[in-house]
């Protein structure tokens, strides 16, 4: 029994003996960004698509911001928070960077908040867009660049019930915090114009056969309103129009359920589906149409909102970096100088922080349509500079809580 | 001298787990403690794996229950470490003594699938019980472990130290236990069950109070683990937690404890090593697990004991019986 201990302490000992010697040295050189990103597990795409936005923007700039070489670090957080979380220290602690980004999922957002609010170094979330973040548990360091869920939902909402003159919705949607607060901004909005949500079905993540869903959804409803992410959305229109329900119930919902991550994948069966977001690879503004341009010649495909808010962030950073001469050591002055940027012509429209730290920005309401042979989210129409509260005042709008599974409650649902 | 080589090396290895915070950047420290806190959890299964030949995969559970006890005793009620460990521990025990009841019933695959389907069930909870959990979203902002020592007053002890205490107190438990006569009859079950039962032994309890211990000790991690990452979540209890328990068992080598630890160890800084310089660490990952299993199907531990041993009759893989 004697001997496991001699072989453990083998094993230990090398162990040490090899990382023992690897001291960091910290010294004046690039400007040091850490991504932390999911680049294996179920959202490896997405991470790609992230890091490419990226690096296509500080290539654009030579790799230099305020006369500084840029150094960007990678780091796989494996869609895991503990696994994120121990990446953060890497790259604050022994990488020393001056500037963090990255991450898709909600909950690793949440995790590391507190830390970054810890180690003073800003990070910028292009992605998560859980609302809290931003409305009910802000986090002094994080910059938000990206949106919050129910942002889009909310002018959505109203227009949904206006313009295209639904009276009830059926709702199916996925189960987890992104999925409750689309739901909710669009709810919210909804049945205030005068709407009524007949039902609500919550199918799981993770869920790739919908049969038992679509049976359920009731045939009353003027339309239904879907929330896919993913791997959901690649499977959810077909079987959507297998039911036979295309024909009956127009599709519409929230942006990822038909965004440019999956359309690529998509046929015929998600023409006509209508959902809001802060970004269409269609838009047809200039800088937008430049950005499309370069980044299907470099990476042969249409970029998603994942690659413009990580191309943006990196300008973001860029902007700040350079706003204060280039002096990113200073970690107070350039959280200050993030919070301060606009960007009046990024691909996806004009950009600014409102007083809680999330963008207002413009809302586009899209369209699948076929052109030249390909899916595309054709603007159908635009709302220039929503804020996250929309027409509420902020204060008002924090007193009511965080979008849930049961919040709003559905009253019309039977 | 060649005797006395193994407790040197010990004395060695514990000494330099001592010192690490002094030589060792705060990452690789963290990476550390981070180790040790698996090798708890490793070594936990390893009773029901190495010892009793009960191959788990829901061994996540107990460190999610004993992780959630903390971030919801901690958030909620501003409970202190005084409360929360014996909290986390006990619930863990509790719920293990439940899952035991069910999950004994079967040997085998059956065993397995019992326990993997008594996983998902906790992480269910974990991710569908929101006003308890937060869900998906999981529990964030617990705070760093301070303790109240009597005498010194609230003291907040370097993580890694604490880690180290847990790791040091589990195994010297968990080796009383595996080296008493209770521990024996696990070895003798796991060698031939029926041949146990001739000779008068309550085979079912001794099984059942194996897992009920190793549970504990997994709600122990969880304790620990909720401290050390400041947040918890589903992530924690689901399947790939339980496999990659799993796989650190066997890696590290089954049945002696210090393997286990060991596999802990060289799987969490292979994950964070390896995927600074590549993307495709896990192919990396991939190739060690096989290679293990066909050169060293007794472990990294057993592999090298048998190397000082010189050759050695093989003992016997492990049999799921059915």
């Amino acid at each position: 029994m004697i001997k496991p201990f001699l072989a453990a302490s083998l094993v230990v000992l090398s162990l040490m003996g090899w990382l023992g010697g690897s001291p960091a040295a910290a010294q004046p050189g690039p400007i040091k960004i850490g991504v932390i990103t999911p680049m294996t597990g179920g959202a490896a795409a997405v991470g790609k698509d992230m890091v490419n936005g990226l690096m296509m923007y500080l290539e654009e700039i030579g790799q230099q911001m305020a006369k500084r070489k840029v150094e960007v670090i990678v780091e796989d957080s494996q869609g895991r928070p503990d696994v994120a979380l121990t990446k953060l220290r890497k790259l604050v602690e022994s990488d020393k960077v001056q500037v963090l980004m990255g991450e898709v999922f909600a909950h690793i957002g949440y995790a590391m908040a507190p830390r970054v609010d810890e180690y003073k170094v800003p990070m910028l979330y292009p992605i998560i867009a859980a609302d809290d973040l931003t409305q009910r548990k802000p986090a002094k360091w994080v910059v938000r660049t990206g949106w919050t869920s129910s942002q889009p939902s909310h002018p959505f909402g109203e227009w949904v019930y206006n313009t295209l003159g639904y009276k009830k919705i059926a709702v199916i949607a996925i189960d987890y915090a992104f999925g409750w607060e689309v739901v909710g901004g669009f709810q919210k909005t909804f049945e205030e114009a005068g709407g009524q949500i007949i039902q609500k079905l919550w199918p799981p993540l993770g869920t790739t056969d919908f049969a038992p869903y679509l049976a359920q959804i009731r045939r009353d409803a003027d339309a239904v309103f879907a929330l896919m992410v993913a791997a959901s959305a690649l499977r959810f229109p077909k079987q959507y129009q297998d039911a036979g329900l295309k024909e009956r119930l127009p599709l519409i919902g929230g942006g990822t359920t038909f965004d440019e991550f999956v359309l690529p994948a998509l046929g015929d069966e998600a023409l006509d589906g209508i959902s809001p977001l802060i970004y269409s690879a269609a838009l047809e503004t200039p800088e937008n149409q430049r950005f499309v341009k370069a980044y299907r010649a470099k990476f042969a495909k249409v970029p998603s909102y994942y690659s413009e808010t990580s191309y943006t962030a990196g300008r973001w950073i860029n902007e700040a970096a350079q706003s204060i001469g280039g002096k990113v050591e200073d970690s107070e002055r350039f959280l200050a100088a993030l919070r301060k940027v606009e960007i009046p012509d990024a691909p996806r429209g004009p950009i600014k922080l409102d007083a809680y730290g999330n963008p207002i920005q413009n809302i586009y309401v899209r369209k699948v349509e076929r052109k030249e042979g390909e899916l595309w989210n054709t603007v159908i129409h635009t709302f220039p500079a929503v804020s996250q509260f929309w027409k509420y005042p902020p204060e008002e709008f924090l007193k009511q809580p965080v979008y849930s599974r049961d919040f709003p409650p559905c009253h019309f649902c039977q | 001298m060649r005797q006395r080589m193994p407790q040197i090396a010990v004395g060695m290895a514990l000494i330099g787990l001592v010192i690490a915070p002094f030589g060792l950047s705060s990452y690789v420290l963290s990476l550390l403690t981070q180790a040790l806190i698996y090798a708890i959890v490793a070594m936990s299964l390893d009773l029901l794996l190495g010892y009793t030949g009960l191959a788990s995969l829901g061994h996540a559970a107990y460190l999610g229950i004993g992780a959630y006890s903390v971030g919801i005793l901690t958030t909620q009620y501003g409970a202190g470490f005084w409360v929360t460990l014996p909290m986390g521990v006990v619930l863990a025990t509790g719920v293990a003594a439940i899952f035991g009841l069910v999950a004994l019933r079967a040997t085998g695959v059956y065993f397995l699938m019992i326990t993997l389907a008594l996983g998902m069930v906790v992480w269910g909870l974990a991710q569908r019980w929101v006003s308890l959990t937060q869900g998906d979203n999981g529990i964030a902002g617990i705070p760093r472990l301070e303790l109240v020592v009597p005498g010194l007053g609230v003291q907040s002890p370097p993580f890694y130290y604490v880690a180290l205490a847990g790791f040091l107190l589990t195994y010297g438990l968990l080796r009383v236990i595996v080296r008493s006569p209770f521990g024996q009859t696990l070895v003798g079950i796991r060698e031939s069950e029926s041949r146990m039962r001739t000779l008068g032994y309550h085979v079912w309890l001794q099984k059942y109070v194996g897992f009920v211990i190793a549970g504990a000790f997994g709600g122990f991690a969880g304790v620990l683990w909720a401290y050390y990452t400041g947040f918890v979540s589903p992530t924690d209890v689901e399947l790939a937690t339980s496999v990659e328990v799993l796989l650190m068992v066997a890696l590290g080598g089954r049945g002696s404890l210090l393997g286990p630890a060991v596999g802990a160890g060289l799987i969490v800084f292979l994950k964070n090593l390896v995927s600074v310089y590549t993307h495709r660490w896990l192919l990396i990952l991939g190739s060690v697990y096989i290679l293990t299993i066909m050169y060293t199907p007794e472990g990294i531990i057993g592999g090298i004991q048998q190397a000082l041993r010189g050759a050695r009759p093989p003992s016997p893989p492990l049999k799921l019986r059915q």
